[in-house]
């Protein structure tokens, strides 16, 4: 019987949730890497055993964990994130040109098809990747050469926080970085082009079309229909039919089209996901509602889905990377907030129950479909 | 033997006890003590000091015999008391964030 296993990474360590097809009883393990930020945690799709974790502190800097058990051991791997070349200045919040300067790993992704391929998107931005299981991570330098003197950090610093493959084609692949943009590679990350004629930063930008500097917090596409691709950029949720050369806004009836996640339906390519936060200078849900935003129509037509979340004095925050799709017939969803829940839907989103309630501030979810 | 004592989370990343026992050639310098636990437990490289440049880390510092000797340059000789065992060297996590 098919099963699901739940990552979870939290700003005091990781956790791992399993439950049967049915989605009814989880078993929680954790935490992993007590007292570490785990910033994201992710496993392969060709090899779902073989996990990759960013974990992170402070005072102690990046390491980076790999178990080939499904989670159950760890092993320390390669940590070192070292830029190829003089990575020069980019935009400081003042405006003035700031050292390029290693943070963190937000994002790791593992390879379409090699388990010991991963991509890593950095603080300050970058695209890393290894082709040995993480031992050693080498830097695609092209990315950071497409104006990125003119990329400013936002306000959780600057991250390359998204990457999607193409699953058509291995040598494209999309990333998002606050506050940068949009970019786009099709000869396997060796040239780039920044993405984002259509996107309107009114609020944000000196020049609210700019070529760069829109603070998209998070892509997401459907693996049957690569070139369509969603945003949750800052303000606005936005599409692209033609694989980010042009994006439209489909906010539609949303409550506030400010919000971190978006996510596809894994079977339904036009039914999309998001969930509003009020606005920029209050993270949590709009009248204290939690709500998860649903278009069955690739965007503009939203309705809310309520039914398991609190509808009063919620005010939690949901990130970026929080939200995660199952592959299963009725497509599950999982998200987790700043309070330390963790919502589980078995049905697409109409209703929801807490997988967890009080762990540690979530900071990723991603959701495996284990045969 | 040098002691070395070393914060929690470390301990736990590298799966040691409270104290590490090294043994280092003289003379016993600060740098050489680290040198001598990163390479002993290499998951510790980066930890303590960043890659590349062995610069502290921000948050990290170095006692020992009641004195803070995080400022001092690696080259710097440890006190006997160190030298002969009686002392630790004390990497600590700094106090910090309320």
């Amino acid at each position: 019987m098919s099963g699901i296993r739940v990552l979870v990474g939290t700003r005091k360590g990781a956790f791992i949730l399993t439950s049967t097809g049915k989605r009814k009883r989880w078993k929680v393990s954790g935490p992993h890497f007590a007292g570490w930020e785990i910033y994201h945690i992710k496993g392969s799709p060709v090899d779902p055993n073989r996990i990759y974790a960013s974990q992170s502190s402070g005072w102690f800097g990046q390491l980076i964990q790999r178990s080939c058990d499904g989670g159950e051991t760890w092993e320390a791997v390669g940590k070192e994130f070292n830029y190829d070349g003089n990575p020069g200045t980019h935009q400081w919040y003042d405006g003035t040109q700031h050292p390029w300067e290693f943070k963190r790993v937000w994002y790791l992704d593992p390879s379409l098809t090699d388990p010991e391929t991963v991509y890593a998107g950095v603080e300050d931005a970058a695209l890393f990747r290894t082709t040995d299981g993480a031992q050693t991570w080498q830097e695609l330098p092209g990315l950071r050469a497409v104006k990125g003197p003119l990329w400013a950090p936002g306000a959780g610093g600057m991250c390359l926080h998204t990457i999607l493959q193409s699953p058509s084609d291995p040598n494209r692949l999309y990333t998002a970085i606050s506050a940068a943009g949009a970019f786009r590679t099709d000869d396997g990350g060796q040239t780039w082009r920044p993405i984002n004629k259509g996107l309107v930063s009114k609020y944000e930008l000196p020049d609210p079309e700019a070529e760069v500097g829109h603070c998209v917090h998070n892509l997401a596409m459907h693996p049957l229909r690569p070139d369509v691709v969603f945003m949750q950029k800052h303000w606005d949720v936005n599409r692209s039919d033609d694989a980010g050369e042009t994006w439209h806004e489909v906010s539609g009836n949303l409550p506030t089209d400010f919000g971190f996640p978006i996510a596809v339906h894994a079977h339904e390519p036009e039914t999309i996901y998001v969930i509003p936060i009020k606005s920029d200078s209050e993270h949590y849900p709009p009248e204290g509602k939690l709500r998860v935003y649903r278009s069955r129509t690739g965007g503009n037509e939203w309705e809310a889905l309520t039914k398991g979340l609190p509808q009063s004095d919620c005010y939690v925050n949901i990130l970026r990377s929080a939200l995660a799709v199952d592959t299963l017939d009725s497509c599950g969803l999982y998200f987790g907030t700043t309070g330390g829940q963790v919502y589980a839907s078995a049905d697409a989103g109409d209703n929801w129950t807490p997988i967890v309630r009080d762990l540690p501030a979530v900071l990723s979810v991603e959701a495996q479909t284990l045969p | 033997m040098i002691r070395v004592v070393i914060p929690h989370h470390l301990r736990t990343l590298a799966r040691v006890d409270r104290e590490v026992e090294l043994a280092v050639e003289p003379p016993v310098t600060l740098g050489a003590v680290l040198d001598a636990l990163e390479a002993r437990y290499p998951v510790l490289r980066g930890t303590i000091r960043e890659h590349g440049t062995l610069q502290r880390r921000a948050f990290i510092r170095f006692f020992t015999c009641g004195q803070d000797w995080s400022q001092e340059p690696y080259d710097t000789s440890l006190p006997e008391a160190v030298v002969a065992g009686a002392e630790p060297l004390r990497v600590v996590g700094a106090m910090a964030g309320g």
